[in-house]
């Protein structure tokens, strides 16, 4: 019992005690936790520190490596492609070398060649010259063939005079009227008469007996183009004596007009004209005009008319024909010559001759 | 009868008709030598005029004519086909009457004849009608007269060469086709043989014939050209005769119209050359076929220009547009002096140098020229001046010329002054800017923009000296200037 009283005696002190004693403890439990947690907490974050710490150091040699991997792979890509360009710029730069040449080439010699230009040019005028020249030779001798041409006229026409005047020719007894004994030598005139052949009558009849024919009456240019005598008579005349009829009766009768008739008036030559007309109708239908020759002697007139290439200057060529060796010696295989082994074909010598009756050359 | 009809200026009896219908009977009488006079004083009476051919062929003759033409002699023949070329060379229709009554085919027939008189009327007649139009053309090739006409032309007689030839040359005119057929009854090479015959009047027939068939198509020029025309055909530019000269620079002419190719031969030949010497040495019409030829050859391109202007064709032309009376010739010597200009700056100086343009501003400026000579020097002008950079020929322009041209020589001084610091210094001392600060133009057209690229060459300070009324500007400013006063 007396535990008893003495815990209960202590027992307030002992509630006290065990009061103060847990609130002591519990105002330093408060404080002790917190301090606790604070260290425990400081503790913890040093610990997460340093493994973010540890974390960041990894991840920055990480994120290194990454980016210098990733960032060689960029740069290789740009000098790469920048590498590419230069080359490219250098393969253009040197194509546009090569096409300007060939563009200044291609253009200077085939599509405008001034040199070409130049000659061509140069050409023209020199064969300009030429043909001035070579026409100015052709006007010049065309006007001396003229000059020559009227100078013979004149000559001729000079001739014909002293021909006609042949009577003035001076004679021993009387000197002509060119041949003045006056003058010192004789007018050139003189020679020329002396040296013409007098004029025949005969000539100039045949010339006006021309005039007069019939088949000329459309060029005929008269004013009357019916034909009569080129002869008229002569103008004044004195009356003959005697017993001679009227003379415009004789004129008149003697002059008349050719009346022909229509026999004459006709061209007496028709007839023979017209066999001409019709041997020329046959002649224009011929399509040939060699006559025809019997077949038999077809070989004997037809003349033969070799090959150009089978026949030399003097005749026909024995090679080909005659012989057929090589002309050229060093060309023969052997020296022997040739045997004909089979005689040739006479087929051919009988062409033309088996189809004649008439003919029976066979 | 004769006496009536021969003279040149017959005195027509006042019954026409009458003497139709006293000729016609004689026309049928028993003795040829009527027969034959009176066809004669029929051809006499048509030939004269066209109404009396009327009235033969109102008379009914004509068929009378072509019936006994086949059966007579040849004197017969030829008064007839005579009488048939009086009436056919008037009109087309007396020519159509002709035709209808079917002389063509007598007069084919009366070509066949042996007689060389024959066969010259009976050409004559069929060239006559022929030369009016082309059915007339193509009825006298229907009835088949050209071969026949070409055999004509290998005969020995001249007379007959030549009435053939003319005949040919009428049928080829017209079309194509015709001269086509002339050329496939193989005309051209006894045509082109022919251009030796030393008689003038031959070589003209012959001439004119192969230039109506070459100036049809290029294909009808070549086949002239292959039969070695040239460089024979160059003799006959030398011919006394004029008109030798002018039928063979028509026909070169001809020639050288279709293409550049014909064009280079016929350079290459020295045509050239020897066209501008005839040019030279004859006058008036004569000279125009080859002054047109000259046009056609430079008009083809640069190189045959230049080939012209190398051969001094560019003096003759301007002695040509100066001397010339008449209106045509110097338009076709200004549209020549326009074609060989026009193409570069070279062709354009060769032009100016010669002191043409002037010449051709004056042409054109000119209220007696024709509308034709206007407008073709202006062309001129204007091609010429669109290429030309030889300043002194331009300088003279800057003074006279109308606006519309003014604005062509204000450009090319534009183009070439910014160049050439020696041309600047010509044109100031020229008095050229002086004229050119003068001209009045719209702002914003083309001549302003010129005017203000050529001031731009020069300093502000000469423009200003040499724009109008400046010296009046300075008088101003003396006359505001206050001296200072001490």
């Amino acid at each position: 019992m007396a535990t008893l009283a003495r815990l209960q005696a202590r027992s307030k002190f002992v509630a006290q005690q065990y009061y103060f004693r847990n609130s002591v403890v519990d105002i330093f439990r408060k404080k002790e936790y917190d301090a606790a947690v604070k260290i425990q907490s400081w503790f913890r974050g040093c610990q997460v520190r340093a493994y973010i710490r540890n974390l960041h150091r990894v991840t920055t040699i990480i994120q290194k490596w990454w980016r210098s991997y990733s960032g060689r792979q960029k740069y290789q890509l740009i000098v790469k492609f920048a590498s590419c360009a230069m080359k490219m710029n250098l393969y253009n730069a040197m194509a546009v070398r090569i096409q300007r040449r060939w563009r200044g080439y291609r253009i200077r010699k085939y599509c405008f060649n001034y040199f070409y230009l130049k000659e061509y040019l140069k050409a023209v005028s020199e064969t300009n010259d030429a043909i001035r020249e070579a026409l100015e030779e052709f006007a010049e001798m065309k006007e001396r063939e003229e000059k020559k041409a009227d100078l013979e006229r004149e000559e001729k026409k000079r001739d014909y005079q002293a021909r006609k005047m042949h009577y003035l020719l001076s004679t021993k007894q009387i000197p002509g009227i060119y041949n003045s004994p006056f003058r010192k030598d004789p007018d050139p005139w003189e020679l020329r008469l002396q040296k013409a052949k007098p004029l025949t009558y005969q000539r100039s009849k045949v010339k006006q007996k021309r005039c007069i024919s019939l088949s000329n009456w459309l060029a005929c240019t008269s004013a009357r183009s019916f034909p009569r005598s080129e002869i008229l008579p002569p103008i004044d005349r004195k009356q003959c004596q005697g017993p001679f009829r009227d003379i415009t009766e004789v004129l008149e009768q003697r002059y008349k007009p050719l009346e022909p008739t229509l026999r004459v008036a006709d061209p007496t030559s028709e007839l023979k004209a017209a066999r001409e007309e019709v041997r020329r109708q046959a002649w224009m239908r011929n399509v040939n005009d060699n006559m025809f020759l019997p077949f038999s002697s077809y070989h004997k007139n037809k003349k033969y008319i070799p090959l150009m290439h089978s026949s030399s200057k003097y005749g026909p060529n024995s090679y080909g024909s005659q012989h057929f060796r090589d002309e050229n010696p060093k060309k023969w295989i052997c020296d022997k010559d040739f045997q004909t082994v089979l005689p040739s074909f006479d087929l051919f010598s009988k062409y033309g001759k088996l189809y004649s009756k008439a003919g029976q050359i066979i | 009868m004769h006496s009536f009809t021969k003279d040149q200026t017959p005195w027509i009896p006042n019954g026409q008709a009458g003497v139709m219908s006293l000729l016609r009977p004689l026309l049928l009488d028993v003795v040829p030598t009527i027969q034959q006079t009176a066809a004669l004083a029929l051809g006499r009476l048509a030939n004269y005029n066209d109404e009396l051919a009327e009235a033969v062929v109102k008379g009914d003759i004509l068929p009378q004519l072509v019936y006994s033409l086949a059966e007579q002699n040849r004197f017969y023949k030829k008064a007839a086909a005579f009488v048939l070329r009086a009436v056919g060379k008037h009109s087309p229709q007396l020519a159509q009457a002709i035709v209808d009554c079917g002389a063509l085919d007598t007069l084919v027939i009366c070509l066949e004849d042996f007689d060389p008189g024959v066969k010259e009327a009976a050409a004559w007649a069929l060239g006559y009608i022929a030369r009016h139009n082309a059915e007339l053309s193509q009825a006298v090739v229907d009835a088949g007269a050209v071969p026949l006409l070409v055999l004509c032309i290998q005969e020995p007689e001249i007379a007959l060469k030549r009435i053939a030839a003319s005949a040919l040359s009428d049928i080829s005119k017209h079309s194509p086709e015709l001269a086509q057929t002339v050329v496939d009854a193989g005309a051209i090479a006894h045509l082109a043989q022919m251009i030796l015959n030393p008689d003038s009047k031959l070589k003209n027939q012959v001439l004119s014939a192969l230039s109506q068939i070459a100036k049809h198509s290029v294909d009808l020029a070549e086949m002239v050209v292959e039969a070695e025309i040239f460089p024979v055909v160059l003799t006959c530019l030398k011919d006394k005769d004029e008109y030798v000269k002018k039928n063979a620079s028509t026909l070169i002419r001809e020639i050288a119209k279709h293409t550049p190719e014909l064009s280079q031969l016929i350079v290459n030949a020295g045509g050239v050359a020897a066209v501008i010497d005839c040019i030279g040495s004859c006058k008036g019409n004569i000279r125009l076929p080859g002054i047109m030829m000259l046009g056609y050859v430079a008009a083809h391109s640069e190189n045959l220009a230049m080939a012209v202007i190398i051969s001094k064709g560019v003096p003759q032309l301007s002695v040509c547009l100066s001397e010339e009376p008449e209106d045509h010739i110097k338009a076709a010597a200004a549209w020549a002096l326009g074609q060989i200009g026009r193409h570069t700056p070279e062709h354009a100086r060769a032009v100016a140098v010669t002191n043409t343009l002037p010449v051709l501003l004056s042409l054109y400026m000119s209220t007696e020229s024709s509308e034709d000579l206007q407008v073709k020097s202006k062309k001129a002008i204007k091609n010429i001046l669109q290429k030309c950079t030889y300043l002194p020929a331009l300088e003279p322009f800057l003074y006279d010329a109308p606006p519309n041209i003014l604005k062509h020589v204000v450009g090319q001084f534009s183009k070439v002054l910014p160049h050439d610091s020696k041309a600047r210094r010509l044109f100031v001392t020229s008095g050229g800017l002086k004229k050119v600060q003068e001209i009045k133009a719209e702002p914003g057209s083309l001549l302003q923009e010129y005017i203000n690229s050529i001031n731009n060459c020069y300093p502000e300070e000469i423009v200003r000296y040499y724009s109008p009324g400046y010296s009046d500007t300075l008088l101003q400013r003396v006359d505001s200037y206050q001296p200072l006063t001490h």
